[in-house]
């Protein structure tokens, strides 16, 4: 994946959430399939980066990743896919069923709990109240 | 305080992608993703298809690369149109890219349009263009471990094109390695052997982009 490029996306969504809230965002989190995986600490450094000097600099992020599911079609065990060593588990067959693979998805951000005014324009503000 | 958002990441690129795929859907014109490593001979096989089938469907490209015109001049020599964009030090395509040059392909008069991807099998898999299917192109002196290194690009390609067939006798390459390999990933994918240099085995593939040229199909 390209980390670079995710990094700058996830931060315009989160700059754009905390603008809209009025607070300073800690952390987030990621999820990504198999097939598009995200490099943890790539992403991270990525980020780090990017949001230096902006409203997300120090945030956390956080990477889940989230199994492809196949079913064996010899012995018809479901199990998580390797794709690095695609092979049913049990019955060690190479012929089976696969899933659909998980979208690069940014699921949740965590604001701070308390609203920081400072930085952020009177309207905006308002549109919260 | 948390806030769920459960946005796609790369949601502006995908929006591009749709409206790249409804704008070669709408021209009845198959669009195919080219992707390979440098030098797997992509532009060699993307000329010598438009020069054999030239009777047969027009075919347009879009050309992707890092620096320089050098391979859609390649393509223009053929007299078929070509587009390039330069993606200056960026090592893929995106698909606001390809919405950035829509205006400049006749696609109505076009059957098939081939996107050379920028030369990597990591980044370019994980960008949908808008392509209606996707060609990977291996050739044998590049190695058989390519599946099981970069499954993620074998398993999203609809054809796998081993290209260099005629270096075979000279380098360590398993055919049936790469074909078992790239099938375990993606049992529907479609395997030619060819040689864009000798010609040897392109009919194959021909007969499987005529098969689904729609245009030409009426």
């Amino acid at each position: 994946m390209h980390e670079m490029m995710v990094a700058q996306s996830i931060l315009s969504t989160i700059s754009a959430e905390a603008t809209k809230l009025s607070v300073k965002p800690i952390s987030a989190k990621i999820s990504c399939g198999q097939l598009n995986p995200i490099n943890d600490e790539a992403l991270n450094f990525a980020f780090e980066v990017a949001a230096k000097d902006t409203v997300c600099e120090g945030m956390k992020l956080e990477v889940e990743h989230i199994a492809l599911k196949a079913t064996c079609k010899k012995c018809g065990k479901g199990f998580d896919f390797d794709i690095y060593s695609p092979a049913c588990p049990d019955c060690r067959s190479e012929e089976f069923e696969i899933g659909p693979d998980a979208p690069l998805l940014l699921e949740e951000i965590e604001f701070e709990d308390n609203r920081q005014d400072e930085g952020f324009t009177e309207q905006e503000n308002s549109q919260q109240e | 305080m948390k806030v769920s958002l459960n946005k796609k990441i790369l949601s502006k690129n995908e929006e591009c992608a749709l409206q790249n795929r409804a704008f070669f859907t709408e021209n009845n014109t198959l669009c195919l993703n080219v992707i390979s490593s440098p030098g797997s001979g992509k532009t060699t096989i993307i000329v010598r298809t438009i020069r054999e089938l030239k009777d047969k469907m027009k075919i347009g490209v879009i050309e992707g690369d890092i620096k320089t015109d050098t391979d859609a001049a390649k393509i223009r020599e053929t007299g078929a149109p070509a587009v390039q964009i330069e993606t200056r030090g960026a090592c893929h395509l995106s698909a606001q890219q390809v919405t950035s040059k829509l205006g400049a392909i006749s696609a109505g008069e076009l059957d098939v349009v081939f996107i050379e991807n920028v030369g990597n099998l990591v980044c370019a898999s994980d960008f949908d263009l808008g392509e209606q299917g996707r060609v990977v192109v291996l050739s044998v002196p590049e190695g058989d471990d390519k599946p099981t290194k970069y499954p993620g690009t074998f398993a999203k390609a609809n054809v796998l094109l081993i290209n260099k067939t005629d270096l075979l006798d000279h380098v360590e390459f398993d055919t049936d390695k790469v074909i078992s390999d790239a099938g375990k990933l993606n049992p529907d994918l479609k395997i030619f052997q060819i040689s864009a240099k000798t010609g040897q085995g392109m009919n194959g593939w021909y007969n499987w982009l005529l098969g689904l040229c729609t245009k030409t199909a009426k």
